[in-house]
């Protein structure tokens, strides 16, 4: 009989206090309201702990490093208590062929039931042995650890879309887990970043072990709930970007007044991600209030769209409704390039909305 | 060959019962080790191969040099920020840019903090299960353990029987459940293990608490970053502008309560590692006085490059806190200078590596580097190349260059530094570790083994934990004296720059001494090469048949049960290996890169 997370908690020494204070921080990570708290302490005080397999291709660890500076669970709790984290040679106790046996014991066991946790992507080049576990390939290990899981999470930019090794000419043929040749068809949740946050990342197994399910998706995998706005969108420097007032190069006065660093190269306006809301490591700060512009690191491609400090041409939004005539001469006499775009603002942006809704 | 001799003094002998651990757990990146033990289970010979490689220099061939530093940045999470820092360097070296003061401070403590935070998570989270065992802790009594807190780390406060009772509870309930998650399939009833169960107890719990305290540590970093993992850094300084008392700082980067948040951090930082991790390596230390095998290199040869600049873009010896410098043969009394720019110094070699050099008896220096890869396996390799069973050292064997500083195979890292600092009669450093060896009744000897590398990367996260309060108080004082600058744009514009530039940037990474070389051509990369601790440590043979750190600090080590590589995992986890920072070179074009064969 598997115990539930409850009452692995309990048994853990946490007190039925901290556990109900757990689940209202918890709906309060996913934007879920307390209401929904008692939701929460419900469904963990009737389930089991997940096995989880976390496998690294070819990668720089920096997703396991955000993992477990979450805040809200505190890594240890995830480890310890809400998940079973079987198999992640980054922790793990043993080595070599005894770290090995732990997958098929797992398979075994849990055929069907274990979440494969993806970091880092394959390479498919030299046979795949620029990426060598146990003697063999990674690509092996990870298709064998797919064919037997409940689904996949495909942590950060390289297990989504191929990242830094995959910029041009990615010379190893690294690939995302969701185009690797022959991977068994299962669901994969993209959680993008270079890294993730990692209160999102946490955020996201609280939510499948809450709810028994995957969040709702975006077209492109991502979960809506952290991915279905821009960083610009809820820039806390954004009325400056609406009021025409920018950095224009770094440490000059608009930058010691916290202006908009669009000028200087932001990619906010184009990037999906949560990072001016939930922000980072226990919503201290997030890279455009530390005065650096945002280079989109949860987008696909982003490290073959030229420079970071080149300015975005395409960006049409001045004011969630309003464009830069509306907004006045003097904003938009100091966009100058931008402004030729401007005409096809509203139409432009009212297609964007509707294709991040779908 | 079953017995040879090795140039610098290391007799292999492959006669004995080979013992592979592939993969090699608890370090970032992939790697495997072979050993030949002999009958009385004494490793006779040792084999390191990289198992990854991703090839970031090509990836940064005709990119804007500004942005190499978030490429290089994600050689490696781990030790995030500091590939970042060297590539600034290496493009304001090449371009001549001076950076201003506020900017050399605020680098150092976010260098300063890398080192405390990666030093720290080393211990408690990828090698303190080399020397702890959770299930034994479940024997502790915890009065006994609270006895022991008190008297090995008299001033951190979590110290009552209650407390340790309390974690001895969870623990034992969360091995009683038979999940033992990343504990699982441990090496629990080796005898390699050698704490009473108190030790254990203290251990485990501070491994708990050191989880949680580690994600405060990097805040620093958030603050002059924006975010930690891979913080934002900046060509010509920093990118967080300073706005103490005018209009609109409360939404600048760095106002003054950004500043009283980036104290609290410093001040509880030097907290933990005086009062847990010190007192930790101290009583573990202790314990383990006896188990003095790894010294490999240590001993023989060291290097240094260098790093925390006091003052602003003098990057001289004399002005760098941490210490430069080469020490070859064992030969103490005599340190090298580096120079990094010498063709004859930095060298890299590939006989062993599965890459390929027209001429292969030679080594290369960085700015004239050849990345051409060769994956091929030797003739006497057992198995196939996509199911390798035996790897054969005498051929190529490792993603991984063979660096060699004036032919020397170096040790790189803490103990080097401080062993090169010991030798210079750095103040701090040898204070710290006359301290030491004194209260572990030690000789100095003993600083050379897998014990003292440990050691020495508690006694560095001690100096950066001090350093940082330092650097802080220079910002504050510069501030003081009304100087808010932190970037120089004068050269930002790619515009302003000559057609053909060369420039070669350098830290102490966490792991050792880290160095980049750049060519930038028509305002965009043509050349870049990096040469990282790890490059150093895991390097496979050289064209003399020199063995590199990992192998040397392998030999003669007394395995209890050569089935379990507990001795083997302790050893190479004391160099706190980075694989993806080691192989991520690269050849030069596409799609066909490496030709695959068993000979």
């Amino acid at each position: 009989m598997t115990e539930t997370f409850y009452e692995v908690m309990r048994r853990q020494g946490i007190t039925r206090r901290s556990f109900l204070k757990f689940c209202s921080l918890t709906a309060a990570s996913l934007g879920l309201g307390p209401s929904f708290a008692p939701q929460i302490a419900h469904a963990m005080e009737s389930k089991p702990r997940i096995p989880v397999l976390w496998l690294h291709g070819l990668e720089c660890t920096c997703c396991s490093e955000s993992f477990i500076r979450s805040a809200h669970p505190l890594a240890k709790d995830v480890i310890l208590s809400m998940i079973s984290l079987d198999y992640d040679d980054t922790i793990m106790a043993a080595a070599g062929h005894q770290a090995e046996a732990i997958i098929e014991e797992t398979i075994q066991k849990y055929d069907g039931n274990y979440i494969l946790a993806c970091e880092g992507n394959p390479p498919l080049n030299q046979e795949g042995m620029s990426c060598i576990i146990a003697g063999r390939p990674y690509l092996e290990q990870l298709k064998h650890a797919a064919d037997h899981c409940k689904a996949i999470i495909s942590w950060g930019s390289c297990a989504s879309w191929g990242c830094v090794q995959a910029a041009r000419p990615n010379p190893t043929q690294a690939t995302p887990i969701h185009k690797v040749p022959g991977l068994a068809p299962k669901p994969i949740i993209k959680v993008p970043g270079c890294p993730p946050i990692a209160e999102v990342m946490t955020a996201v197994i609280t939510y499948i072990l809450t709810f028994e399910r995957f969040p709702d998706l975006d077209r492109q995998g991502r979960p809506k709930m952290f991915y279905s706005q821009r960083i610009h969108d809820k820039c806390y420097r954004r009325p400056h970007f609406d009021a025409g007032q920018f950095v224009e190069a770094f440490d000059d006065e608009g930058a010691r007044k916290g202006y908009c660093l669009y000028k200087v190269g932001c990619k906010g306006p184009t990037t999906y991600n949560a990072c001016s809301t939930v922000r980072w490591n226990g919503g201290l700060s997030f890279p455009i209030q530390s005065g650096h512009p945002c280079f989109g690191c949860s987008e696909d491609g982003f490290w073959d769209k030229g420079s970071f400090y080149d300015r975005l041409t395409d960006v049409h939004g001045f004011g969630i409704e309003a464009d830069a005539n509306e907004i006045g001469g003097a904003a938009a006499t100091v966009v100058g390039a931008a402004t030729a775009a401007h005409a096809a603002l509203s139409a432009v942006k009212r297609a964007r909305q509707k294709g991040g809704e779908s | 060959m079953t017995a040879i001799q090795t140039p610098n003094g290391f007799n292999l002998d492959t006669s004995g019962q080979r013992v592979v651990v592939d993969p090699v757990t608890r370090i970032e990146g992939h790697m495997r080790c072979e050993v030949n033990v002999d009958e009385n289970n004494i490793i006779r010979n040792a084999v390191s191969t990289g198992t990854m490689w991703r090839g970031l220099e090509v990836i940064l061939k005709g990119r804007d040099p500004r942005d190499a530093w978030a490429f290089t940045q994600r050689i490696c999470g781990v030790c995030t920020g500091t590939h970042a820092l060297t590539s600034v360097r290496a493009v304001e070296d090449a371009l001549g840019i001076d950076i201003p003061e506020n900017a050399n401070s605020i680098r150092n403590i976010m260098q300063l903090s890398l080192q405390i935070h990666d030093h720290l998570v080393h211990f408690y989270h990828l090698h303190a299960l080399d020397w702890v065992n959770p299930v034994n802790a479940l024997r502790a009594d915890p009065k006994a353990t609270s006895e022991l807190q008190k008297l090995t780390g008299p001033n951190h406060p979590k110290s009552s029987p209650g407390y340790f009772r309390d974690v001895q509870n969870r623990l034992k309930k969360f091995v009683e459940s038979g999940q033992l998650g990343p504990f699982k399939n441990g090496y629990w009833t080796n005898p390699a293990y050698l704490l009473p169960p108190e030790a254990d107890l203290m251990a485990v719990t501070h491994y708990l608490e050191a989880l949680d305290f580690q994600k405060e540590i990097m805040t620093t970093r958030t603050i002059f970053g924006g975010k930690d993992i891979h913080p934002n850094w900046l060509v010509g300084g920093v990118p967080c502008a300073i706005n103490i008392d005018g209009a609109l700082a409360a939404g600048a980067p760095v106002n003054m309560e950004r500043l009283n948040y980036v104290k609290g951090v410093i001040d509880r930082s030097l907290e933990f590692v005086k009062n847990v991790y010190i007192p930790d390596i101290l009583a573990i230390g202790g314990f383990y006085k006896g188990w003095l095998y790894g010294g490999g290199l240590s001993g023989k040869s060291v290097l240094a490059y260098g790093d925390i600049p006091d003052r602003a873009n003098d990057y001289s010896p004399e002005n760098l806190l941490m210490p430069v410098g080469a020490i070859v043969d064992g030969k103490l009394s005599e340190v090298h200078p580096v120079d990094l720019r010498d063709p004859d110094q930095v060298q890299e070699f590939v006989p062993h590596s599965w890459y390929s050099y027209p001429d292969e008896k030679k080594g290369l220096h960085p700015w004239d580097g050849i990345t051409e890869p060769n994956y091929v396996l030797g003739a006497n390799a057992k198995g196939t190349s996509t199911n390798i069973e035996e790897i054969d050292e005498a051929a190529k064997y490792s993603w991984i260059k063979a660096p060699r500083w004036r032919g020397h195979a170096m040790e790189v890292g803490p103990l080097a530094r401080y062993i090169v600092g010991y030798a210079q009669g750095h103040e701090y450093f040898t204070d710290q570790i006359n301290r030491t060896l004194r209260t572990l009744d030690v000789p100095v000897d003993a600083l050379f083994s897998t014990l003292g590398r440990t050691a020495a990367r508690a006694l560095e996260a001690e100096w950066a934990a001090e350093m940082q309060v330092y650097f802080f108080d220079k910002l504050i004082a510069n501030i003081k004296a009304g100087d808010t600058a932190t970037a120089n744009v004068e050269k930002f514009d790619p515009k302003t720059w000559p057609t053909e530039v060369k420039g070669v940037g350098f830290t102490e990474a966490p792991r050792g001494a880290l160095a980049h070389w750049i060519k930038i051509k028509d305002t965009k990369i043509d050349n870049y090469q990096c040469v990282v601790p790890t490059t150093w440590n895991g390097s496979p043979r050289d064209n003399e048949g020199n063995i590199g750190a990992f192998e040397a600090s392998l030999m003669n080590t007394k395995m209890e049960r050569p089935e379990e590589p507990v001795e083997i995992l302790r050893t190479l986890h004391s160099f706190d290996p980075c694989l993806a920072c080691s192989t991520h070179v690269m050849g030069p074009d596409g799609e066909e890169m490496a030709d695959i064969k068993v000979r």
